[in-house]
């Protein structure tokens, strides 16, 4: 018997495309978020309304991840934004070699802004790094207010947590003050937002950062290549 | 769900050496952060099953999980972090950082001898 040492990262094939991705969209200066989250929290739903809410004040494009269907590609086209979907046909996670590709199937060089929303599972996708500017988790007030305790990762990862559907507050023992809590012990930078996709509560301070995010990326090109019209 | 996928990059990275090496590998050491969320029975029947066939086919995959490490801002004492008890184990004090996350690696392969 013999032993070799090997100290190879098992995902490196990921971590590549995830690099290359990172490059492609930081020489567009276009951010990119990865929208983690269980399945019906309302994800899509709330991609809609935040292309709603957003038009003619920047220009959004969405890769969809699902299993199976095009139903959720659909719905935003209709919302008004370029979309393409990626049906994974069982794979739990979107993997950074699927969005390379996706990337040329949007009309990129006109975006402001690209979602990315990943297929619906709180666990698999916050492991596979797609080379996104950052992780947003959305959890919607009926799946309970545990899930930051109970599926950490994505919680520790995400820049900003939506949580979502506020509008039935009243009718369950969510609460929000633990659930706040329970992030910030897993990350103190974490922004929270609380919104309703469906009345629109809330949605205006998601859509400012947004627009602040998108903005700090555009001035430095705005400034230096496109004069202003 | 996803150990599926990391079981076969598993599966092309142990039979690439073993190419390399011109030999049956019969063991491979695996070392993960629990924050790759793998579930180390799981991974193991996923290669089980994958793996028949294979030049890896009966290979014993030994898997390690490391604990996240986090550390307090107020005495920067380094602890593992363990989310029902989120407080620095010295000082008290809740204020920390989590440290990166171990990465999945392959650290070594026990191969048959010729």
């Amino acid at each position: 018997m013999r032993k070799v040492k090997v100290r190879r990262k098992i995902l490196i094939a990921n971590e590549e495309y995830a690099a290359k991705n990172r490059a492609f969209l930081k020489e567009r200066k276009l951010p990119c978020l990865n929208v983690i989250s269980s399945p019906g929290s309302g994800k899509t739903t709330l991609l809609a309304k935040t292309i709603e809410t957003l038009r003619g004040k920047l220009s959004i494009g969405v890769i969809e991840g699902d299993i199976q269907t095009d139903i959720d590609a659909q719905r935003i086209r209709k919302a008004g934004a370029p979309a393409h979907q990626i049906n994974t046909d069982g794979a739990c996670h979107l993997s950074a070699a699927q969005i390379s590709y996706a990337f040329h199937k949007l009309p990129i060089d006109r975006l402001d802004l690209l979602f990315v929303e990943n297929v619906g599972n709180l666990v698999c996708p916050s492991t596979f790094d797609l080379g996104e500017t950052n992780k947003i988790a959305v959890l919607s007030v009926p799946e309970g207010d545990d899930k930051p305790a109970k599926y950490p990762m994505i919680f520790a990862r995400a820049a900003v947590v939506l949580i979502n559907k506020i509008d039935i507050l009243a009718a369950t023992d969510f609460n929000i003050k633990k659930v706040k809590a329970d992030i910030s012990k897993l990350n103190k930078k974490t922004k929270i937002f609380l919104v309703s996709a469906k009345t629109g509560e809330g949605m205006k301070q998601w859509c400012d950062w947004l627009e602040n995010l998108a903005d700090n990326k555009r001035k430095k090109i705005l400034k230096k290549t496109r004069p202003r019209q | 769900m996803h150990e599926a996928t990391v079981a076969q990059f598993i599966l092309e990275a142990i039979s690439a050496e073993a190419k390399k090496q011109k030999a049956r590998p019969i063991a491979a050491k695996i070392s993960c952060g629990v924050f790759n969320a793998i579930n180390t029975e799981t991974l193991k029947f996923a290669f089980e099953a994958i793996s028949i066939d294979t030049v890896c086919e009966n290979l014993k995959l030994n898997i390690e999980q490391k604990p996240i490490k986090a550390k307090c801002k107020k005495c920067h004492a380094t602890f593992e972090f363990d989310l029902h008890e989120s407080k620095c184990p010295k000082c008290r004090h809740d204020d920390f950082e989590l440290l990166p996350d171990a990465p999945l690696l392959l650290e070594e392969i026990t191969f048959e001898d010729k």
